[in-house]
């Protein structure tokens, strides 16, 4: 290969040494140090408030450190804002994308340039395979389409060091491997990558090494090649962790819902479900897979009532439950906790403490004109001591909590409310390891006690070990159901796209 | 890609401060209130004035004699009572800018009560019908463009100040037309309310200044302790989230634009049957407007608010004693707001962000 002629030649893109930044008492990254060398992929491992994204934010300008030294290849220097970033070639790719819809791609590259680019998106498409219609309005785009203008719109500015944060959180299997592709083909250019992602797999698929940080401090760097799964859970985590997902087997018990036909129309008349039917038993996991967009987000607000559906029906225990406003489906026993993108977008309220967030969905059963708050400080304390939420007090903002953190909140308060059905979409979404684990355990736990759970995901791998039965979404119709221990992930990604019909199907499976 | 070029940064960084101690929000207000005052004595003094007695005029003149206090309360009701009434709607993040005419419609319909039963039903009847009268009416006017933002969206922001014009050229029209003074000759004005359709007064004032007392403790503990408050809140935060949680939210937001344009509307009749004795198209006389600043600057804290607008009181009273005294025009009272106000909101950012010089450790690295 080309890379190991190129060996000697390998300079430090980025060198950090001893870098520390806090925020008043909290030690958000303490003394930390980092190589990342040019035609590298390194992965910046941690878990949720580890100080990965403090440490990038502090590379791209936007914190500056409290002591520490930056070197851009070779040089110390001081980045004081994004834009010195950008003149010395570190390019971000944020999680959440920094487009303006309305533009074109081409637009949104050309934006705060002047028109005076370092290399033209159009040879950079060539030269690193980058599939983009230049001339397509962002709000047109898939987010795997915003992701590769954003990509165009660092490099075109001449960046040759490359961060990406959590940039596979939002995409299907096929768009992270086009990324994946993507990558590869700059490491070849010689430019450097950081990417910071929780997915293990992922890092053992791209990465050539691996930097592990643990409470804000680098706990060590390994070379991908040489490691394992266990080895870098063990190292980010601090403990030796089980990493299998037991799918627990037992009967599933009489039918809860019953989804027959159900159809919703968009607002701009698109079918986004069609006929879609379905059943599911208590103690039962029903999987939900499809690319992004295929009606998972419908199907949820179909049942939970927050979306009509135009035809069609859903049965709780034989009784219809479609038509009903979504207060009184909650209180029929049907629970939904939807992990958005930017998690906090359904189902909590940012700038409210803990404990007024878990009352949201109780405080109408409350008798007489106030609120009594009692109880959901009981429970906020309740959930913070069982799910080792880490947080200052209950009474914090939920939007000042990490990712992970805010998810625990969201779940636990799902789960204590003894749902019947619960729906959850994305729960793991952005979820580290550690976290992701208690998020299945706690699922299981519910399936235990005969709870239907209608399970959204997004990586195949979990669908295929924790579910028993697997939906699969296409264009908003149902092009397989299947039995978990006879599916596969090729299977799977086939159904996704259509690429097999129901018929053919059922000859092989049943 | 040449690492000299980047030692240009600019020479002051805005950057956001990640926790504020309250000594630090105390500091920044006190040195606002300081500044304030520094810049008004100079533009005084440019003008040839003696700031000291200006100052002087203004507290002895709106604090100084009882008669002067009770002049001063009268200015701070309809500004007190406003002012909880529009904090309702912006908690909901609703952008309710119709107070102004929310109170000429409130006080048009206590106003008409008090105009047709005025010889004939007896004081408390009159008194508690108007009083009703003027909070329903200005609730129902305040649900018109809440009504319309929930089944339309439309933009609730010119929507309620268009309706400002609305309503007080309403009264432009009562005042030519139906309701005109058969006694006043031909002059377009309302006739003076019977005895007993005006408010009592208690200690001098008239009732409004215990409305507004009671109106405090209320709203406080509907935004903190009612469910509705609850709930208006998280609709104001995350209507997403609200809708999920199963709260109907169009009904929120019509019942809380209700409260609000209806405390409005008390301010009026309030306004009209106890400041004015009549009907006039100055009722709002702008409270509807100073009562959003006073929100604003209160932070829409029902306390905060009783403070600010006993504040605003002393301005505005204190400024017409300097213009009687002195002989100025009473304009000053509103350039001096405007000073005030542009130091309290300075204090603001001050408060919230903080600014960085080029000249840090690193630079003097390179």
């Amino acid at each position: 290969m080309q890379e190991t002629t190129a060996h000697e030649e390998r300079l430090d893109a980025i060198r950090l040494e001893g870098l520390c930044k806090s925020f008043g008492p909290v030690k958000a990254n303490h003394n930390v140090n980092l190589t990342v060398r040019r035609g590298e992929i390194l992965a910046l491992l941690g878990e949720n408030g580890s100080g990965k994204t403090t440490l990038m934010n502090t590379l791209s300008g936007i914190y500056k450190p409290d002591s520490g030294q930056i070197y851009i290849n070779g040089k110390s220097v001081a980045i004081r804002s994004p834009k010195e970033a950008i003149d010395l070639g570190i390019g971000m790719i944020h999680q959440h994308f920094k487009l303006v819809d309305v533009m074109t791609a081409r637009e949104n590259i050309l934006l705060g340039t002047g028109g005076k680019l370092a290399q033209t998106p159009e040879s950079l498409k060539e030269l690193f395979g980058l599939e983009c219609d230049l001339d397509k309005k962002i709000y047109n785009m898939s987010v795997g389409e915003k992701q590769t203008v954003e990509i165009l719109k660092v490099l075109s500015r001449g960046a040759d060091i490359l961060i990406l944060d959590e940039p596979t959180a939002v995409l299907t299997p096929q768009e992270t491997e086009k990324l994946f592709a993507i990558l590869r083909k700059m490491r070849r250019e010689g430019h450097a990558v950081v990417i910071i992602t929780h997915k293990l797999q992922e890092v053992l698929d791209i990465s050539d090494r691996v930097t592990i940080l643990r409470k804000g401090e680098t706990v060590g760097t390994v070379i991908t090649a040489d490691t394992t799964v266990q080895e870098l859970t063990e190292k980010m985590v601090g403990r030796p962790v089980s990493l299998s997902i037991r799918r627990e087997e037992q009967e599933p018990g009489e039918t809860l819902l019953d989804v027959h036909a159900l159809s919703v129309t968009g607002s701009d008349g698109v079918k986004r479900l069609d006929q879609v039917s379905f059943q599911l038993h208590a103690g039962e996991i029903l999987g939900v897979c499809g690319v992004a967009g295929s009606g998972q987000k419908e199907l949820c607000e179909a049942i939970a009532g927050l979306q009509h559906p135009s035809a069609g029906s859903i049965l709780l225990d034989g009784k219809r439950v479609d038509g009903l406003s979504p207060r009184e489906i909650i209180r029929k026993g049907i629970s939904l906790s939807f992990i958005p993108e930017d998690r906090l977008g359904m189902g909590l309220v940012g700038t409210m403490s803990i404990a007024d967030n878990m009352m949201l969905k109780t405080y109408a059963d409350q008798k007489g004109f106030f609120l009594r708050r009692k109880g959901s400080r009981e429970l906020a304390r309740k959930l913070v001591s069982k799910l080792e939420i880490s947080t200052p007090s209950i009474f914090t903002p939920v939007k000042k909590l990490s990712g992970g953190n805010v998810q625990k909140v969201l779940l636990g308060r799902e789960i204590d409310c003894n749902p019947r059905v619960l729906i959850t979409a994305y729960a793991v979404r952005g979820l580290d390891i550690n976290s992701s684990y208690m998020v299945y355990d706690l699922l299981n736990e519910q399936k235990r006690k005969g709870v239907g759970i209608l399970f959204v995901g997004e990586d195949l791998d979990v669908l295929l070990e924790m579910c028993d039965r697997i939906l699969v979404l296409c264009g908003g119709k149902v092009t397989a159901i299947i039995p978990a221990r006879f599916a596969t992930k090729d299977l799977l990604g086939m159904k996704m796209t259509g690429a097999l019909s129901a018929e053919e199907m059922e000859d092989d499976y049943v | 890609m040449s690492d000299t070029k980047a030692s240009r940064a600019p020479l002051i960084h805005v950057v956001q401060r990640t926790s504020v101690s309250l000594l630090r929000q105390t500091v920044c207000r006190i040195a606002a209130v300081v500044l304030a005052v520094g810049t008004i004595s100079v533009f005084l003094l440019g003008l040839g004035y003696d700031p000291f007695e200006i100052f002087g005029t203004m507290i002895t003149g709106s604090l100084g004699t009882s008669v002067a206090f009770k002049d001063t309360v009268k200015y701070a009701i309809p500004l007190c009572i406003t002012a909880l009434g529009v904090t309702l709607a912006f908690r909901m993040r609703f952008w309710n800018v119709g107070a102004e005419g929310q109170i000429c419609v409130g006080a048009i319909a206590g106003s008409f009560f008090a105009y047709t039963y005025g010889d004939t039903w007896p004081k408390w009847l009159l008194i508690t019908v108007m009083l009703i009268a003027g909070f329903i009416a200005g609730g129902l006017w305040g649900m018109i463009p809440a009504y319309f933002k929930t089944k339309w969206g439309t933009n609730e922001t010119l929507f309620t100040l268009m309706l400002n014009y609305v309503a007080s050229y309403f009264i432009q029209y009562l005042k030519e037309g139906p309701w005109r003074d058969p006694q006043s000759m031909g002059f377009p004005i309302m006739p003076r309310f019977a005895k007993a359709a005006r408010m009592p007064m208690v200690l001098g004032v008239h009732m409004g200044w215990i409305v507004a007392l009671t109106l405090v403790v209320l709203v406080f503990l509907y935004i903190r302790y009612s469910k509705q408050g609850y709930e208006l809140t998280v609709v104001g935060e995350n209507e997403q989230t609200a809708r999920y949680a199963g709260m109907p939210v169009k009904k929120i937001i019509l019942r809380t634009m209700f409260l609000s344009a209806g405390i409005c509307g008390l301010a009026g009749i309030l306004q009209a049957s106890g400041a004015d004795k009549q009907l006039t198209e100055t009722v709002a006389g702008g409270a509807g407007f100073t009562a959003i600043t006073i929100a604003w600057l209160s932070r829409l804290s029902p306390i905060a608010i009783l403070l600010v607008s006993f504040l605003f009181g002393v301005m505005e009273k204190g400024s017409g004693a300097v213009e009687t005294a002195l002989k100025i025009s009473p304009s000053m009272a509103d350039v001096m707001q405007g000073i005030i106000l542009f130091f309290m909101l300075g204090a603001e950012f001050f408060i919230n962000y903080k600014l960085m010089l080029r000249s840090d450790k690193e630079a003097t690295k390179e």
